[in-house]
């Protein structure tokens, strides 16, 4: 019989680590349900970066979907997230808008000087409070609004290829479905 | 077309490891020679094949083919030759094909080296690594295929995570995997032996050099790790308790209680259901490892795979095995024989002693790494325990081993005299206190380094001690056989590390500073000159590179030029400067620019200075290099006549 021990302590940790998978496929650390989904997005009207004259509100976006992904130059991780934008973004088939958060404009132009443009658009949330409407706690953060200004798909964190094809992806092609 | 051989190769490989797993195991069990003899030619076969398919990935990687999606995504045009060398292990894919390459090697070596070993024998440990081999080969064709291809063809790739471009870090992984795949070696004998059921003690003999090296190897892999971590994680820590880190940590341990519970088997026949139990624990803590570390069901600064079929896959083959394996022990275990009696005092029953502390200490590393896992499943909410748990607990599991440690030597097989130990012990710890005291007055009442300098003199001490006993007691020639030399030198090893640990992690400065070009800081007796901060570049990265001269008494003793390197995709990586010596680390790691427009002026640093911190590595380098001088050993290297008579044909054959 103690010589079933073994066994038996070995299959309590495959329980275990069966149990651990099922929670994993289940629990994304970065998926934290926003009640935002299917809630029409807040409304805004912010200045374009760096032409503080030229203001863009969500009823000038309305008409077909977009991609808001919220940026900024302090941001440690949109730096890994930049080159998937950079590179993979214009597949995508939808504008890409940016949202920079709570950041010096000059900052960031050097910012995107730097590290390169791939947005269609950008909008400066300096003081960060249509960021607060967004319910945005961390840079990067990504929404895909549809062409109704309701908010279809949020991502919290870097966008990977992976997040990109199996999520982002699958996400806009649910709403070309969907239109009529 | 290349990269389609290298999977090609993988898909023959495959086939030869079901093969080399199969019919060898029929053949001794039905005693047809013929399918025995396909153990070698089919383990020489995969090799091949598996080597080649791993040069073909190599190759990929120096020619930048960016059609092959590994290729694209771990390297660039601008990564050096050596870092995208060190990029084919620097993801999922390639490693686990890493894994397989060395699995092969091991198979190779044993195969080459097992001629004087009884056919049905060596068949049966070749067919049990065939088994393994095609569990990791079929993995890696079905969910982790290094080859698949990217189409359209990028014109350049990603990055190698920037942390990973580090010499440290090309030739760490492959160490660490001879290390604990080389655990799949004493596993096979184990399976061999339980299936053969002639449980002799020749078969650990048989085990215990390709034991010893496997461990060696894992040490030194681990040593490694450590100095990476230390050398460019830029916090100045070596060892962080981290999940990967714990997923090597736990085979070593159970490593280190079955190459002594080897020792007892092979020597006395003692324990012998024991040391079967343990191999198949230590090669099944490595593969836990595996699974761990890539399944994702731990997340882990080192886990940059995961995938739920990769982790289901991994868990399905771990109960295949582990399961398999520890079942056949239930059921065949019992056949074995209990061994020679010996009394309390003895060897046997130090080492058995030292045995239940390691396994325990290992033990409480797992639960200690699977506990954010258990507070989940009991729904304790996000959980887990930290470097104190771990800190508290290894010391107080390791305390009494180190007390222990110098009585091994001394203690006689079967039953020790107390005369002796006595005498020892009483040498031993007049030095331990003597030294003490003496290190009471450097250090100013830093308990845990008195105590540091008690517990390794009083290690060291017993040790020579014993040394010195051999030279004067023995003849020349016979004095210290290569077992015995292995021994002692892991030992002294244990004192070196305990330096080491205990001195650096109580006497260690660190100071965070604000300086401006032209000003200085001191710490440990050092003065630290700030000399601004220039820019530069290497292949893939530019860099601001301070520039800190080191003043003792006012002269100059060295430059550091620690850098922030920002990496062609963007990444940033600090890289610490370390003015190494024996007696003393100085580390500087740059930080931010107080001013982010004025790169020229202030700077935040980050100044350590860490006594002894090097002995915590020159101790591990001492433990591996006992490893190797035991596995020396010429008993080991038994002829092929001796052999035959101490197995199957004669039982009762005495090996004492």
């Amino acid at each position: 019989m103690s010589r079933l021990l073994p066994l038996f302590g070995f299959l309590l940790l495959v329980a275990l680590f069966g149990f651990g998978i099922w929670w994993n496929t289940g629990h994304d650390p970065h998926d934290i349900a926003s009640p935002l989904i299917d809630q029409p997005a807040p409304a805004f009207a912010l200045p374009v970066l760096g032409e503080p004259e030229r203001m863009v509100d969500k009823a000038s976006l309305l008409g077909k979907p977009y991609l808001l992904n919220v940026f900024a130059s302090w941001c440690i991780e949109c730096v890994h997230e930049h080159p998937i934008l950079m590179t993979r973004a214009k597949e995508l088939g939808v504008p890409l808008i940016g949202f920079n958060y709570k950041d010096e404009p000059a900052d960031a132009t050097a910012w995107l000087a730097k590290h390169g443009n791939p947005f269609d658009t950008i909008v400066a949330d300096r003081d960060g409070r249509a960021g607060i409407d967004f319910g945005v706690y961390a840079a990067p953060e990504t929404f895909l609004i549809d062409a109704k200004g309701v908010i279809r798909y949020k991502r919290i964190g870097p966008i990977t290829p992976d997040v990109l094809d199996n999520e982002i992806r699958p996400a806009i092609a649910a709403l070309v479905k969907d239109a009529p | 077309m290349i990269p389609e051989l290298g999977q090609f190769a993988l898909v023959l490989a495959l086939l030869l490891a079901i093969a080399q797993g199969v019919l060898p195991i029929v053949g001794a069990w039905r005693g047809n020679a013929a399918l025995m003899a396909v153990a070698r030619p089919a383990a020489a076969g995969q090799g091949v094949f598996v080597f080649a398919s791993m040069a073909i990935l190599i190759y990929a990687f120096l020619s930048f083919d960016f059609s092959v999606a590994y290729v694209a995504d771990n390297s660039n045009l601008a990564l050096p030759w050596y870092y995208r060398v060190t990029a084919v292990w620097g993801a999922h894919e390639g490693s686990m094909l890493l894994w397989v390459t060395i699995l092969n090697v091991w198979s190779v070596a044993l195969a080459a080296l097992s001629r004087h070993l009884p056919q049905p024998f060596v068949a049966r440990v070749l067919g049990v690594l065939g088994l393994i081999g095609v569990g990791f080969i079929a993995f890696i064709l079905f969910t982790s295929n290094p080859f698949m291809r990217e189409l359209p063809m990028p014109v350049d790739g990603g990055d190698l995570n920037p942390v990973l471009q580090d010499p440290g870090m090309t030739f760490h992984p492959p160490v660490l995997y001879m290390g604990y795949v080389g655990f799949s070696v004493a596993f096979a004998f184990s399976i061999a032996a339980l299936l053969g059921g002639e449980m002799e003690q020749a078969w650990v003999r048989w085990a215990r050099p390709w034991t010893n090296v496997a461990w060696a190897f894992l040490t030194l892999g681990i040593v490694a790790g450590s100095w990476w971590a230390y050398a460019e994680l830029g916090w100045g820590g070596w060892w962080f308790w981290d999940p990967v880190e714990n997923a090597s940590f736990m085979p070593w341990l159970v490593g280190v209680a079955l190459i002594h519970a080897q020792a007892v088997t092979e020597k006395r026949g003692s324990l012998p259901a024991w040391t079967v139990l343990l191999s198949l624990f230590a090669f099944s803590l490595s593969l836990l490892g595996t699974f761990l570390v890539r399944s994702g069901v731990l997340t882990s600064v080192h886990a940059f795979a995961s995938d739920p079929r990769r982790g289901l896959y991994i868990l399905g083959f771990l109960v295949i095995v582990i399961g398999g394996s520890l079942l056949l022990y239930a059921i065949r275990a019992p056949k074995v024989a209990t061994g020679k009696p010996f009394a309390p005092l003895s060897r046997e029953t130090g080492i058995m002693i030292a045995n239940l502390l390691f396994t325990t200490a290992a033990a409480m590393v797992l639960l200690g790494t699977l506990f954010p896992l258990i507070g989940d499943a009991l729904n304790l909410g996000r959980v887990s325990v930290g470097p104190p748990y771990f800190g508290f607990l290894f010391v107080l599991l390791m305390a009494p081993a180190v007390l222990l440690l110098p009585f091994g030597p001394y203690l006689r097989w079967g039953h020790a005299e107390g005369r002796q130990l006595t005498s020892m012990a009483l040498r031993a710890s007049v030095a331990a206190v003597i030294c003490a005291i003496v290190a009471a007055f450097f250090v100013r009442g830093h308990l845990r380094a008195i105590a540091g300098v008690a517990g390794a003199v009083w290690v060291g001490a017993g040790t020579l001690a014993y040394v010195i006993k051999r030279w004067r007691e023995m003849p020349r020639g016979r004095r210290y056989p290569a077992e015995m030399a292995g021994m002692l030198v892991a030992h002294a090893g244990v004192a070196i590390f305990l330096i080491g640990v205990m001195l650096s992690e109580s006497l260690s400065i660190e100071r965070d500073v604000r300086l401006a070009p032209g000003t200085s800081a001191s710490i440990g007796g050092y003065d630290f000159r700030f000399d601004g901060v220039a820019e530069t570049e290497g292949p893939n990265w530019r860099a601001d590179e301070g520039t800190v001269t080191i003043l003792r008494d006012g002269a100059p003793v060295g430059t550091m030029h620690p850098q922030k390197r920002t990496y062609s995709r963007g990444q940033v990586q600090t890289e610490s400067a370390i003015d190494a010596g024996l007696f003393r680390d100085i580390y500087v790691a740059l930080g931010e620019p107080m001013d982010a427009n004025d790169v020229q002026g202030a700077w935040a640093l980050r100044l350590y200075h860490k006594p002894f911190v090097r002995w915590i590595w020159l101790g591990g380098l001492f433990m591996m290099a006992g490893g190797f001088f035991a596995a020396a050993e010429r008993r080991f290297r038994a002829k092929k006549a001796a052999a035959a008579v101490a197995t199957g044909t004669e039982p009762k054959a005495s090996l004492a």
